[in-house]
Parts: structure tokens; C-alpha cells; sequence
């Protein structure tokens, strides 16, 4: 009863709020063609000749609650509707303007495979508008993000909303594949003797589920394993990665308590408490964080708890538009977004080093050097893997050998990167992860008055990702 | 020829080819080496690195040089009050040590001499294992039999998880055994049963076996490019690891001790009580003896070392040890077997230079056993390959023996299943020609008729680009007369394979006066890529194998005709150390081959190939006996019991073409010398007919490909050990009963008469 009602009450105030903003707009529409003029630019702009110039108006995510929390008793769906409805209310978006609606998530919940869809619907979008899911390890949104990118490119939508959900609090486990078949051809079986034979061939072995693991297919390693062996590669001590975790931890508090996650919405969890705060955060000292063990490679490794990001749910959502619709809608866009690359190397030894293939080459594409850009959000999957990138754009040999360059591309300064915390602090669902990278360089650029920023993120199958974005003129 | 022969009792481990030639100073054991080359030294945080690197060879090898500048070295550290603690690693990579130098024995004139080289190596790692500091041994790359025996006297051994790092103690396949100290650390570090199944089969053992064995007690995962080479920093890491244990090791963080299991401790007391240990002797002793018949004596040998250490003491265990491994040196068992090592390792390179082309895309006509046999091989190791039938049902059959081929090697944990998809996907079955434009090279494997064969030549000529390769795999068929349907014979040549292909190591290359020397080249890097042993041989009928073959059946079908039953001579010709007997090879070549080839060979070199009667062999295929593959030839298959059992049918037939024995040349030795002779006499006519390039060929050839006794060594070592007179008033005696089929040939009496003509130095 209790949550029937607490529905009926927040779709009331959907409803005025949204009353509220189409209000607003045609007065904003009139304010940005003002900024346009005014600002005098520092730097180029991106638009390209032909190119459509597209836009993110805004992104918002649930917090990140580590998993088996708050969040324990949900669905993925319920998750991905949360941050579906929280952009709804965030930007006042008619529900029918959306064109489409595309959703990444990597650990399928098989009951809701099209979570996409099944989000959409529960978050009262018009079930005129399709969607669809799309999966690509840690860069899930980013490849929702770019699939839209590419809808409204190609002149076949205006309004697309995408996004990403992970939900670590509950994975699909298995039966052994020897009980499945057996189960399977039970359904089959006519007789009751047939049936009475089937259940007789199941034996104690057939019993032991099949879990998940965050292993990759091809290699069978784990992604932390990995991560160990990166770092050992690339030199990076257990020291570098510790003072690196805590670094994460220090400014995600930092950015938090001065309130600069305001991609953050609040999120009355059926049956609990608002949730309105990521509670990943932990400020550790050094000293604490020495005294962790190895988490994977044993007893000589340098990957623990502490220095890799830890099992997040979470979803995120954003509004990308081509600009003129959302000028017309009376929008003020947050940023432009500009080229973008995918990459992929080396499953086993070059798994999580897609950012340092990614970057040098969405730059070649943008015309920008790496000193252009002003904000840089990368996915911290581990600190080890961080550092392990930074040392390889920074390395001539690495750029010559394995990637086939000239020179390096170099390492992002610190003072431009991730400044307000990153995975390892701030928690990484999977595939929500993108959005909020984006939607962080957009807010970061605001913030600092910086014209370039530049995502990127590494993924499982050694896949790799960047994207630059330019500030939308304010 | 098709046939299965056990390949592991012949096959030598490919890491035997990691302990090659190289070149090692003999003369003097220095012992103050003023600039040492092969072993330095630095100490960091009190622990002394220890690199060992042979700057004269790909591997490490102690010899005598590498040992007298490590025990200078130990010396120093020794000496050095600031060391705490010694870590020992290799610059190289993909070796640590891979074993002890054979030429420093081989140098050796008597069982003494090689005894005290031992004793001194004994020594040496003795003072390691009784160091006041601890050492560690840090593995990358092979670890192997004196390498091995090092590493085991260190307090620690931390080894890389790398496919290269192998531990293992091969020297029971040179006919030795492990001699400083291997047969008295092993049992008391993995057991009495694990150490013996170690030291008797020399099997590679991988480093997380090795782990779970407690053979080493860490392992490092093997890193990726980084700011450096994967290799080079690989190595790099398992320094700055091994110093860290070694740091460990010293400040008491470390314990050598691993904490026992229940299951350990029962096997312990076990292991410890007398009776039982006298009992795993003797099993171990008459299982040794069932699987060599005696004609090994390294094995036997090990057993009794490790049984005098460790019922009699340490002192007499050594003692044994070096004493032991002096006879066995001395041994034609173990010469043979070097050189079979040694000839393998010639076998293994391309003599005839780089072609001028790389095989990039290679097809296979026919997807038979052979044909995909063939396209397995080279699938393996990165090949593009077509696989073409006529047949839908001839096509997925070949498919399918590739794919389990593979798949059965994912179950056996040697391959993953994505490695398997992989490799697959290089494999393009077809029932056309499409794509044959782009090949490098075409093998056919289509079925052993000269029309057939000829048909083919055109059809693919038709197709395939100018520089393209044609191959031919038969057994028998001279490749001048399939050459005679080409219109480029320069670029054909013979590529005959032995069956299972992805299980029989040799390759026989049959070259005609017309086949260019890069073809020749091009078809050895080719089966160089696949793995293969390779002998080059002439044309002719049935080239070097299969005419050495033909007469050794044709003489077991005599010895059949004559009313010696299969089993009696499957006993016999094993007794001599085939490791198939004559009648089960028979079988497993298929009894319809045997008769094709039989009657194609006797008409090529008339009555020297008769003795037994074809007709029986046709008379067998007439009724259905073709061998394994119908179920039944000289023995009856199908029924899953272990018991083979004669065929009462073939002994029926051979019971009609019943020849009366004659005494004087029928008793149990004779009929194994009656056998032996006409092998080894063909092969000495191939090479005296220039067919064979030279003896070490011969040899690999007949142990590879025929699995001519591995203890003898070949027919050529043979002829060496045995003595080419003796052999010869042999060949005599039984000619006095048959006639021709054991008339000498002239070469083989040249080695008579002149006792200091030798096949090998």
C-alpha cells in the first residue's frame, strides 16, 4: 500500500515539475543565443563542415551504493528506471520527444535481457518509443552514448536518451550445464518413466552452480590478475598504486562535500530509506592501506581491495540531442560531444590499456594536442592500471613498438585529471560508468571555464574507448 | 606408410632440442677465471643476483667452464659478510639451465673419468644445499636435468608460470641418469612414486604442476609488454620477486617449510615404513622391466640409485649415483641414444637455405586421415590451409578429425578452447577449387593411384599461380612418374607423412633429379613449421622407409607362413625393441597397404623383395582382413577386452600356405636377425645407392618413422655397434637357406672387411 502510494505521489510532482520547466524555456532559448554572441573564444571550435553539431543537454546518475547495500533487493530495471526518471525530471523532457532510448548493461539479468526496454516502460516513456540494450564491458554507455551520437548523425533521430546499469547485488548463477541439459530434456520426457530415469541420472556433481566471474572468455583470467601483471609490466609499486587510490578517495570527498556531484539524484528506494549519496567514498591513510593483502596475485602482488574499484550498482542516463532541436526545445546544452574512437588490443597482456591507445588517436582526429585539453575523466579501474597507462603515453619506446607511432602522446597532468574522484572512489557499475564520465568533463568544463575535455576508459576483451567534448559556449 | 607405431616411446620430447651443440672450452678446468663470461654477480639490499648467461649458446649448459666460474663466485659470496641471502637466475630467456654439457662426458674415455666430473658437480651442490646463506633459485625458461639438480639443492625455488619453463630430468632418454644428486633430492622433495615416474619417463613438467608437486614453491606470473619487452622484463620481475623472498628468507618472513596436508603425512608414514618401500621397488622394477624388456639399463639403474641413498645413506647414494651414470655413459645403449639426440637436432634444420617465398597459404587435397592430419598440423602453427575433397560426407569427416584433434588437446589443458577457435578459423574446408590462386604450396593426400595422382596434377596445375609448390604424400608411388603429368616438375616433390600426422614426428622429403633446390627448401621450411623431423631423401620405389619396411614384412610374412603365430612374433620383434611388433604393425598399416606396397615394390626389385607369399597377404584382404580398420587381420579388434586375439580365419589362411621352417635358421634369435637383417641391408643399399644423403638420416628415419629400436640406435649405429662381419656371416647363414633375399649389399661388406669403416665417428 505504502509504495503505491509513494508512486502516485512522486508522478504528482513529475507532473508540476515538468509543468515548471516548459515554462522556463522559451525564456532559456532566448538567454543562449545572447551567450553565444557574447563569449569571446579562447580556442577553436570543433564543428566540423557537414557535421552535425550534437549536444548533451544533461546526464544524471543514481548514486553509486556498493553492491549487497542499499540497492541488495532490486532489479537491474528498477535501477535503470530510477535513473530514467531522474533525467525525466532533471531536464523536463517531454516523454514523447524522445526518439529512442539506448541502455547498456554487461551482466545480464536474463528475465529483463532488453533492460533497455523494460526501464523505459516502467519509467513511463511512451511505448512508442523503441530501445534497445547494448553491451561492451566497461564502456557499455559509452557505446550507448555513441549509438546515439550516431542515430542522430545520420539524420534518423533528434532526441535520444541513453545510458547504462550495472547491478552487482544480484548475478545470474547457473546450473551446471549437465543439469540443464538433463532439465531441459525432462520437459521433453512423456512418460513418467522417462522422467523417473531423468532424475535418476542426476548425480551430486551435477549440483554445483556455475557463477559468474569478471574473467575474461578468451583467457580465462581474472580482470584484477590482469591488472597485477599490467602494473608489474609498467613498473608501477604498490606504493604508487596505494597513493593513487587514496588520491581518488581524497578529492571524490572533496567533491562531494562541495557539492560538485550534481549528476547525482535522490532515489527513494522501495521499501527503504532516500538514497542521495555515493557511499563508496573512504578516506583511508597510507598506513591502512599498506596493511591490505594482496587481493589476486599471491603472495607478491600489488592489486588489493583498496587500490581497485569495488563491485558498484548503479545506473546513469543522459539527453543527447542534435543542438538545433535542443535549441528549439529550449534547451541550454552542457557540451558538445566530438569525436569519438573505440580500440582494441591484446586480450591477455594489453587488456586495460585502451586509454592510452584511444587517446593519442581521438586527439589526432580532434586536430588537438594532449596541452588543448583542459579536463581529463578517465575510468579508474584500478590504480594500477591508471598509472600503468599514464607510464605507457609516456613512453616513445611503448608508442614505437606497440603502437605503431612516432612519438608519445604523453601523460595527462594530474591537476586536470579526475579531479573530483574517479571509479576507484566514487564506485564503477559496469556499464553506468560512461555516462558519468561524460557527463563529469561536461560539468568540470563548466565549472573551470576549460573549452576541451577528453573520456577515456578501458574494458574487458581489451577494448578501449576515448572521446572529446567540447564546452557548450555559456 | 600408414601406421600408428607408439609414438612415446619413440617420440623424444622436443625439450632434448633445447640441449644442443654448442661449443664449450674442454681443455682446461680453470679455476681462476680472470674475466668471468658466463656467471656475475651484484649484491643489492644484502642479497648477491646471481646471472648465469653462456654468451656461446641460446641455452645454459654446465660445463666445465660455467662450473668453474659459479663455484668462484659461490666462493666470493661465500666470503662477502654483507650478503645475507643469493638468488640464481638465468639473462636468458626461455632458459634457465637445460641441463649438463654431453659433450663434456662424450669427451670421456672411461666410466672413471666421467664418475669424478660427477662427483665434483656432487660436490658443488652439496655446499649449496649446506649453505649457511639461503639460496634461491629463480626459474624462467627450461629447467632441465643438471639445471634441474641445481635448483632442487637451493633452499627455494621460485619458478614463472611461462609455457617455456619446464622442469623435468630427461637424461633416462639419453640412456643416463640424473647424477648430482637428482636420484638422492628428488624422493625425499616429491615422493618415492613422483620422483620415479619423473626420472624414468624424463617427462616436462609444467610450472604449476610443478608447484602442486612441491618440485617449486612460488610462481610468477609472466608479465607483458611494458616499458620493456615482455621477455625482458618478465625476467626483470622475477628477480625483484625472488629478492624479495630471498629478503624474506633471511628476516624469517619466509618459511622453506610447506605446512604437510593429512593426505602428505599418511603418505609420509607410509612411505616410510620399510616393507612398502621394498614393495614399490619391485613393482616399479618389473613395470620398468615389462616396458623396456630389458634392453634399457638406464632405468633400472635409477631405481637402484635412489634405493641405495635411501636405504644405505647419502654417502652411498652418491657413490652409487656417479658410479652408475659413469657405466651408463660407457653404454652403446646410451651412445645410440645421444646420437639419435644429436641427429634429431640436425634433422630439425633447413639445409637447403631459405626459400625464396614463405608458405603463407597452403592446401590439402583430400581430407582423409593423412589429408587432415596434414591440415592440422600446419592449422597449429599459423598457417592459412584449405582442406578440399570431393565428397560433403569425405570433407566433414576430415573436418571433424581436425577439430577433435584440437579439442582433445583443450582437454589435456595444452590448448584453450578460444586457442582452438583460433586456430580453426585458419582452416577453410571446400569441396572447390576457389582460393587455390593464392596458395603457396599444395599437398595431395588423395588416394594412392598413379591415375588418380595424375588427374590431380592437371586439375591443380590448372589453378594454382606460378611460384606455387606441388606436393605429393605417398608412401610408394616414385614422384618422376606422378612428376610425368606435370608441366612444371621443378616444383614438385614428395612430402611423405606418417600416420597419426599430428602424432609421428618424421617427415620424408623425396626429391627428383628435376625438383629445384627451393623447392626443396620451401617443402623442409614447411615441414620444419609443422614440427616435423626431416630426412631428404632420392626417388625411387617405396624411397628410404617403405623400401626398408617392405622386406622386413615380407620376411614376418615368411616367419607367419612358416607357423610362427602373431603373438610369438609380435614378441619377438619387440623382444628386439620395436616398439611395435611386426604382426600389429602389419595390422595398423592396413593389410591391403602392406600387399599394394608389397606387390608394387616386388616388381620394382624382383625376387630380393619375396620371402613371405602376397598371395596371403591378398587372400587376407580378399576375406576381409584388412587390419585394424575392418575389425579384423592378423588379430581380431572391436571387443573392448585387453586380450588381442588371433584371427582364426588368417590363421587358416596361413595355414594353407603353410612353409616348412628349416632348422637351422628357425630358432627364436635367428628369426628376430632374420628380420633385423634385411631392414638394416636395404638401408645400407639406399645409402650405398646414394637414395640416402648419409647414415644419420638412415637412422632418424628408421627410429622416427618405422620405430627401429631407439636402443640400437638405427640400422646404421647398428651396423657400428653390432659389427658389420658379424652381421654379415649373419646374412650369410640365413642365405645358405633362402637365397638372395639376405644377400649382403656391397657396402655392408666394405664395413666387413675393413673393421675401421664406421657408419658414424
Amino acid at each position: 500500500m505504502q509504495i503505491i502510494e509513494h508512486f502516485m505521489s512522486l508522478s504528482l510532482i513529475r507532473t508540476v515539475l515538468l509543468t515548471a520547466f516548459s515554462f522556463c524555456s522559451a525564456a532559456r532559448s532566448l538567454s543562449t543565443s545572447v551567450h553565444l554572441q557574447a563569449q569571446a573564444k579562447s580556442k577553436k571550435t570543433l564543428a566540423k563542415p557537414g557535421v552535425k553539431n550534437i549536444v548533451l543537454v544533461d546526464g544524471v546518475r543514481t548514486p553509486f551504493l556498493q553492491s549487497g547495500t542499499t540497492y541488495a533487493d532490486l532489479m537491474p530495471h528498477d535501477l535503470a528506471r530510477a535513473a530514467l526518471q531522474g533525467l525525466l525530471n532533471r531536464t523536463g523532457l517531454p516523454k514523447d520527444a524522445v526518439d529512442y532510448i539506448v541502455y547498456g548493461t554487461v551482466i545480464q539479468e536474463v528475465k529483463t535481457s532488453n533492460v533497455a526496454r523494460e526501464a523505459a516502460l516502467g519509467a513511463g516513456f511512451s511505448d512508442k518509443t523503441p530501445a534497445h540494450t547494448v553491451t561492451m564491458a566497461c564502456i557499455s554507455s559509452n557505446q550507448a552514448m555513441t549509438t546515439a551520437v550516431g542515430l542522430i548523425a545520420a539524420g534518423q533521430c533528434d532526441a535520444v536518451v541513453a545510458g547504462g546499469v550495472e547491478f552487482m547485488s544480484d548475478v545470474p548463477i547457473r546450473h551446471s550445464r549437465k543439469m540443464r541439459k538433463t532439465m531441459l530434456s525432462l520437459n521433453k520426457a512423456k512418460t513418467l518413466g522417462a522422467r523417473l530415469s531423468l532424475l535418476g541420472s542426476i548425480r551430486l556433481a551435477h549440483l554445483s552452480p556455475e557463477l559468474p566471474a569478471v574473467a575474461e572468455f578468451s583467457t580465462a583470467e581474472t580482470m584484477g590478475h590482469s591488472a597485477d601483471r599490467l602494473a608489474a609490466a609498467f613498473g608501477v609499486s604498490r606504493l604508487e598504486q596505494d597513493e593513487f587510490a587514496l588520491r581518488s578517495h581524497t578529492l571524490a570527498k572533496k567533491a562531494q562535500d562541495g557539492g560538485m556531484l550534481s549528476d547525482v539524484i535522490s532515489f527513494k528506494v522501495p521499501g527503504r530509506d532516500i538514497v542521495s549519496k555515493d557511499n563508496g567514498i573512504r578516506p583511508a591513510t597510507m598506513e591502512q592501506l599498506a596493511k591490505l593483502k594482496p587481493a589476486f596475485i599471491k603472495p607478491h602482488g600489488t592489486v588489493t581491495a583498496a587500490n581497485s574499484s569495488f563491485l558498484t550498482d548503479g545506473a546513469s542516463a543522459v539527453l543527447i540531442m542534435s543542438e538545433e532541436k535542443a535549441l528549439a526545445m529550449g534547451y541550454k546544452p552542457k557540451a558538445y560531444l566530438r569525436d569519438f574512437v573505440y580500440v582494441s588490443q591484446d586480450p591477455k597482456d594489453q587488456l586495460l590499456l585502451g586509454p592510452t591507445y584511444a587517446t593519442p588517436k581521438v586527439l589526432e582526429k580532434s586536430g588537438l594536442t594532449l596541452n588543448d585539453i583542459d579536463v581529463f575523466e578517465f575510468h579508474e579501474a584500478f590504480a594500477g592500471q591508471i598509472m600503468a597507462n599514464l607510464k605507457a603515453m609516456e613512453s616513445d619506446w611503448f608508442a614505437q613498438t606497440y603502437m605503431g607511432r612516432k612519438t608519445k602522446v604523453g601523460a595527462p597532468p594530474m591537476e586536470k585529471f579526475n579531479t573530483w574522484g574517479g571509479s576507484l572512489s566514487l564506485g564503477h557499475p559496469f556499464a553506468a560508468t560512461g555516462c558519468r564520465l561524460v557527463t563529469t568533463v561536461a560539468h568540470r568544463l563548466q565549472k573551470e571555464g576549460g573549452q576541451y575535455g577528453l573520456v577515456a576508459a578501458c574494458a574487458a576483451g581489451g577494448q578501449g574507448h576515448a572521446m572529446v567534448i567540447e564546452a557548450y559556449p555559456q | 606408410l600408414y601406421y600408428t607405431i607408439s609414438y612415446h616411446i619413440i617420440s623424444y620430447h622436443i625439450i632434448l632440442y633445447y640441449i644442443m651443440h654448442h661449443s664449450m672450452n674442454l681443455d682446461v678446468f680453470r679455476f681462476n677465471v680472470c674475466t668471468r663470461t658466463h656467471v656475475s654477480y651484484e649484491v643489492k639490499d644484502n642479497v648477491a643476483v646471481v646471472r648465469i648467461n653462456d654468451p656461446t649458446s641460446k641455452v645454459n649448459t654446465l660445463g666445465r667452464h660455467m662450473q668453474a666460474e659459479l663455484v668462484e663466485v659461490i666462493n666470493e659470496i661465500w666470503g662477502n659478510s654483507a650478503v645475507k641471502s643469493a638468488v640464481l637466475i638465468s639473462s636468458k630467456p626461455g632458459s634457465f639451465i637445460a641441463g649438463a654439457d654431453l659433450n663434456m662426458f662424450q669427451a670421456c674415455k672411461t666410466a672413471e673419468e666421467v664418475s669424478y666430473l660427477l662427483q665434483a658437480g656432487q660436490k658443488m651442490f652439496e655446499q649449496i644445499e649446506k649453505s649457511p646463506i639461503p639460496f634461491v633459485a629463480a626459474i624462467n625458461g627450461s629447467c632441465l636435468g643438471g639445471g634441474l639438480e641445481f635448483a632442487i639443492a637451493c633452499q627455494y625455488r621460485i619458478a614463472t608460470k611461462s609455457k617455456k619453463t619446464i622442469l623435468g630430468t630427461p637424461e633416462v632418454m639419453l640412456g643416463l641418469l640424473p647424477g648430482a644428486g637428482g636420484t638422492q633430492r628428488l624422493p625425499k622433495m616429491v615422493g618415492l612414486p613422483a620422483a620415479f615416474d619423473m626420472m624414468l619417463t624424463g617427462r616436462n613438467i609444467k610450472a604449476d604442476k610443478a608447484k602442486k608437486m612441491g618440485l617449486v614453491h612460488q610462481l610468477v606470473e609472466p608479465l607483458g609488454p611494458g616499458l620493456k619487452s615482455a621477455e625482458e622484463r618478465t625476467i626483470e620481475y622475477l628477480e625483484e620477486v625472488a629478492v624479495d623472498f630471498a629478503k624474506g628468507l633471511t628476516g624469517k618472513k619466509v618459511t622453506v617449510e610447506k605446512k604437510k596436508g593429512l593426505m602428505q603425512k599418511v603418505q609420509d608414514f607410509v612411505m616410510g615404513l620399510p616393507p612398502v618401500r621394498k614393495q614399490i621397488y619391485k613393482t616399479v622394477h618389473n613395470k620398468v622391466m615389462k616396458q623396456s624388456k630389458g634392453l634399457y639399463p638406464a632405468p633400472l639403474k635409477i631405481i637402484e640409485c635412489v634405493q641405495t641413498g635411501i636405504e644405505k645413506g647419502n654417502a652411498a647414494g652418491y657413490l652409487s649415483e656417479s658410479e652408475n651414470f659413469g657405466k651408463l655413459a660407457m653404454t652403446s645403449v646410451s651412445r645410440a641414444l645421444i646420437g639419435l639426440f644429436y641427429g634429431q637436432v640436425a634433422c630439425k634444420k633447413n639445409h637447403f637455405g631459405q626459400p625464396e617465398r614463405e608458405v603463407k597459404k597452403l592446401a590439402v587435397l583430400g581430407a582423409g586421415l593423412m589429408g587432415a592430419g596434414i591440415a592440422q598440423v600446419t592449422i597449429d602453427k599459423g598457417v592459412a590451409t584449405i582442406l578440399k575433397d570431393t565428397t560433403e560426407e569425405g570433407l566433414a569427416r576430415g573436418q571433424q578429425q581436425v577439430y577433435k584433434g584440437l579439442n582433445d588437446k583443450t582437454k589435456k589443458k595444452s590448448l584453450t578452447t578460444f586457442e582452438r577457435d583460433r586456430i580453426m578459423s585458419l582452416l577453410s574446408g571446400q569441396l572447390d577449387y576457389r582460393g587455390f590462386e593464392n596458395a603457396d604450396m599444395v599437398i595431395e593426400a588423395v588416394f594412392e593411384d598413379l591415375s588418380i595422382k595424375h588427374k590431380v596434377v592437371k586439375e591443380v596445375e590448372a589453378v594454382i599461380p606460378p611460384h606455387c609448390i606441388f606436393a605429393t604424400n605417398t608412401s610408394a608411388l616414385p614422384i618422376k612418374d606422378i612428376a610425368a603429368a606435370s608441366k612444371r616438375p621443378e616444383k614438385l616433390i614428395g612430402m611423405h607423412y606418417f600416420s597419426p600426422v599430428d602424432k609421428m614426428q618424421l617427415l620424408e622429403i623425396i626429391t627428383t633429379s628435376k625438383t629445384s633446390k627451393d623447392t626443396t627448401a620451401s617443402a623442409v621450411a614447411v615441414g620444419l613449421k609443422q614440427g616435423k623431423v626431416i630426412i631428404v631423401v632420392g626417388d625411387g620405389p617405396g624411397f628410404y622407409t617403405t623400401r626398408c619396411l617392405a622386406p622386413m614384412l615380407a620376411e614376418a610374412v615368411r616367419a607367419l607362413q612358416e607357423g610362427v603365430g602373431p603373438k610369438k612374433l609380435d614378441s619377438l620383434t619387440t623382444g628386439f625393441g620395436f616398439p611395435v611388433g611386426a604382426a600389429t604393425l602389419a595390422d595398423e598399416v592396413g593389410i591391403d597397404v602392406a600387399a599394394h606396397v608389397a606387390e608394387d615394390l616386388g616388381k620394382a626389385f624382383g625376387t630380393r623383395f619375396g620371402g613371405g607369399n602376397v598371395e596371403v597377404l591378398k587372400m587376407m584382404v580378399q576375406k576381409g582382413f584388412k587390419g585394424r580398420k575392418s575389425g579384423k587381420g592378423c588379430y581380431v579388434y572391436g571387443a573392448k577386452s585387453k586380450e588381442k586375439k588371433v584371427n582364426s580365419g588368417a590363421e587358416d589362411i596361413l595355414k594353407s600356405f603353410k612353409l616348412t621352417a628349416p632348422p637351422a635358421v628357425s630358432a627364436d634369435e635367428d628369426i628376430q636377425y632374420r628380420l633385423v637383417s634385411r631392414f638394416v641391408n636395404e638401408a645400407v643399399l639406399c645409402l650405398q645407392e646414394g637414395i640416402l644423403p648419409d647414415p644419420v638420416q638412415g637412422d632418424i628415419g628408421a627410429v622416427f618413422g618405422l620405430g627401429f629400436p631407439p636402443c640400437l640406435g638405427g640400422p646404421f649405429r647398428f651396423v657400428d655397434s653390432y659389427g658389420a662381419d658379424k652381421l654379415v656371416q649373419k646374412m650369410k647363414h640365413f642365405e645358405e637357406a633362402y637365397g638372395n633375399q639376405f644377400t649382403p649389399c656391397q657396402l655392408l661388406l666394405d664395413h666387413a672387411k675393413d673393421s675401421s669403416k664406421r657408419f658414424h665417428k
